[in-house]
């Protein structure tokens, strides 16, 4: 099977046609007409179209197993060809927990029998995510998930023995620990960013410094052991200068913001409607503008979804009884578009970067976020950038429908997402799920 | 028997800018004008059954109120229950034990049943600060926010406001002191913003833990030191501390709280010679307050219960017979 993109822009560079065979780009512009697979190519008529590698996510809250109510691989895999994805990270917060090298496999096969994205598990750093133990992190490290991502997130790994100890462990796989970055004990039931707004509307606060100082003292451990470490949906001003500070003496440290911390702000919550609850809370204004500044800089080096769905009795309810999260795959790119394209803080090959490679790279996922290039693996998404559409959490492929950005009216639209040359996605629509093979 | 209707304020005559919001949530969510007219009505409320051998009036006739009671308040309720009553409304108590609440029933669920019954208000108090405001989503009746979390309680904070009013003459430019745990205090919340509005001057006096982050942006003066707060106010209010709070290492022991923010006889001589104690109640005799304070020249505790009913019964008249938007 063959497919010609005709006059896509790469990187929203100059249009140019790019014939993909057996899962491989295999010709771009002049070269295609006398390669021999563009003869009976289908033709994909791509003119205005902007060509970028396949979008891949490191923070996705797949549900299954053990949630299948509010999401399931397949479900949350079509979200995610959807929203332009090719790969996702599934993390390991399920019922039962994703902390065995059975478990990881499990969530590894549900992936490839859905086959619309790549799932590529992480797995717990401690059994049960209870900070108290190291779960086997070697046995899914050399399972057949091969991870290489361990995280408790949704919880912090907050005890610095056992922080330091999973930091040094993973090195002997080139690993990375993610960690969720949350002082325990000065968020005891909080609710919301403490600022202004949690004073007024009298709901416990989450101060930004709760992050601030996990993620320094971290830095410093991974700095001390000289190992990998990557900071999940990365939320406060004060957050960046740490991490600023931190490469700035060559830690390998590495951060993720979420789409939601980039666009929404903490006044959301003025009405407690909980579908703008969400682990760590959205922040103010200027922690934005700061966030937004540090993507384009590359202090922050990927956006991250936290694609996290909810049930509707767990979010229709009161602000402090519901649970923390918000949908993200469908909207992700969208939401980058308005902040930093729209912005100039980022031009498509900044999208590319920190959507894509960065994620991927970070993720030790070799066969995404590669270059559009002959040669290279046909992970691939079209996207119409001057399309904008109105967002419906009841039309999103998610079984969930909590998402912040309801009602919105957003730029750039997915026409087609291409994982190893087939069609997941064709006219923004979802194609038949196919099988695939390794990854 | 007479109970002749008086029209206490006749609806159709309260202009379109005066109209109270549909549900009472916040105080922030009045104007002085609507504040006034609150308290104006209970006051002729108070001089219509004053005296009167039944104090009962058959205004709400026919109307039915729900209180709706997440947490054990008997104050609150059997005040809203007595205010609904002196009104002629039908009172259905529905308190979260003994019902399907208990079992787990979603607040949704519940607001849909009381919807399906007819409800023509529903006074709510929830643990969970922003319940009544989720309610009135659900609900097409009335909502009286009777205390959520450590959000709001603006009933509490409308009968402290006639309270004051009654001794003090005109809240404006009159000096308020508010002391104790307004970290917690719905009571707290709904008076700064009541009495900003209607041109208070007011001061908050607690221990820095006690304080929200953000308190730099409420309309009101803030005070680590009592002593030096105290001098020449016009009242004084004294928030219930939760002896709980001990575990959050808010503060030391009950023993320094006392000492540095209780009132005293000597700090209750530093008010004004008019100047009043306010007390929302249930007291911790000792703990913030002197039991010789409480019972002392110029407390007002009990007369705030009082109040509380007719300033309650305004409230409901003005909401359930039309006086608000729709």
């Amino acid at each position: 099977m063959s497919i010609l993109v005709r006059g896509a822009a790469p990187y929203g560079e100059t249009p140019t046609d790019v014939l993909i065979a057996d899962g491989v780009v295999v010709a771009l512009g002049a070269d295609v007409p006398a390669h021999p697979a563009a003869a009976d190519a289908e033709v994909i008529e791509a003119a205005d179209l902007i060509l970028l590698p396949g979008l891949v996510d490191l923070h996705t809250h797949l549900r299954e197993p053990g949630r299948e109510d509010a999401e399931t691989v397949a479900s949350g895999s079509a979200a995610a060809a959807l929203g332009g994805y090719t790969a996702i990270f599934a993390m390991p917060n399920t019922e039962p927990t994703a902390d065995t090298a059975g478990v990881v496999e499990q969530v590894l096969r549900l992936g490839e029998s859905s086959g619309l994205v790549d799932v590529q598990p992480i797995g717990a750093v401690t059994v049960g995510r209870k900070g108290t133990q190291l779960a086997e992190l070697a046995a899914m490290a050399t399972s057949a998930a091969q991870v290489r991502v361990f995280s408790d997130d949704g919880d912090c790994v907050h005890d610095p023995l056992l922080m330091r100890r999973s930091l040094e462990y993973v090195k002997a796989f080139d690993g990375v620990i993610a960690q969720h970055a949350q002082e325990p004990r000065l968020t005891v039931g909080a609710q919301m960013h403490e600022g202004e707004m949690s004073a007024k509307l009298g709901m416990t606060g989450w101060p930004a410094v709760a992050e601030e100082a996990i993620i320094a003292r971290d830095c410093l451990l991974a700095e001390h052991v000289d190992s990998r470490l990557h900071i999940c949906h990365l939320s406060t001003a004060g957050s960046v200068d740490v991490v600023a500070a931190a490469k700035a003496r060559g830690t390998k440290v590495t951060a993720e913001v979420t789409p939601h911390h980039l666009l929404l702000t903490d006044r959301t919550a003025v009405d407690y409607d909980p579908v703008f609850k969400v682990n760590p809370p959205l922040r103010t204004d200027g922690d934005i503008q700061v966030l937004r500044q540090a993507l384009a800089d590359g202090v922050i080096d990927i956006v991250a979804t936290d694609h996290a769905p909810h049930a509707v009795q767990d979010k229709e309810c009161e602000w402090d009884q519901a649970k923390p999260g918000m949908l993200g795959l469908q909207t992700a790119l969208s939401v980058v578009i308005r902040t930093m394209v729209e912005s100039d803080l980022l031009d498509w090959r900044g999208v590319a970067a920190v959507m894509s490679e960065n994620p991927a790279r970070i993720g030790g996922l070799a066969g995404h976020g590669r270059p559009i290039a002959v040669g290279e693996p046909a992970n691939l998404v079209l996207v119409d950038p001057k399309a904008t559409w109105t967002v419906r959490g009841a039309d999103f492929a998610s079984l969930s429908g909590n998402t912040p950005f309801e009602g919105m009216e957003l730029p750039g639209r997915v026409v087609a997402t291409f994982l190893r040359g087939r069609p997941t996605v064709r006219d923004g629509v979802l194609a038949a799920a196919v099988a695939t093979g390794g990854r | 028997m007479t109970t002749s209707a008086i029209p206490v304020i006749d609806p159709a005559l309260v202009p379109a800018t005066l109209a109270l919001p549909r549900h009472l949530l916040s105080t922030g969510d009045l104007t002085a004008d609507t504040a006034t007219l609150i308290l104006d009505t209970a006051a002729r409320i108070e001089q219509a059954i004053a005296g009167r051998e039944v104090r009962k009036l058959p205004t709400l006739r026919g109307r039915t109120v729900v209180n709706l009671f997440y947490e054990d308040s008997t104050r609150t309720r059997i005040s809203f229950e007595l205010a609904a009553k002196r009104l002629s409304a039908d009172v259905i108590n529905f308190s979260a034990k003994g019902s399907s609440v208990s079992k787990g029933e979603s607040l949704k669920d519940t607001a849909l049943t009381l919807q399906a019954m007819g409800a023509d208000a529903v006074v709510c108090r929830h643990q969970s600060s922003g319940a009544p405001h989720r309610l009135a989503n659900w609900v097409d009746g009335h909502v009286i926010n009777a205390g959520d979390g450590t959000h709001e309680h603006p009933t509490q904070a409308l009968l402290d406001a006639y309270t004051l009013r009654r001794h003090l003459g005109e809240i404006a430019g009159r000096r308020i002191v508010i002391v104790g745990d307004v970290l917690h205090s719905r009571v707290a919340r709904s008076n700064v913003l009541l009495l900003a509005t209607l041109g208070a001057e007011v001061t908050l006096v607690a221990p820095p833990t006690l304080l929200p982050i953000g308190v730099g942006s409420w309309p009101c003066a803030v005070d680590y030191d009592l002593d030096h707060a105290l001098p020449g106010a016009d009242a004084v209010m004294m928030l219930r501390v939760q002896r709980e709070r001990m575990g959050g290492a808010f503060f030391p022991t009950e023993r320094e709280y006392s000492r540095r923010y209780g009132l005293d006889g000597r700090r209750r001589a530093l008010l004004a010679p008019h100047g009043i104690v306010l007390h929302p109640g249930p007291m911790n005799r000792g703990m913030e307050i002197e039991p010789s304070v409480a019972d002392g020249q110029g407390s007002v505790i009990v007369e705030q219960v009082g109040n509380g009913v007719t300033v309650r019964m305004a409230v409901l008249y003005l909401l359930l017979s039309g006086a608000s938007e729709v």
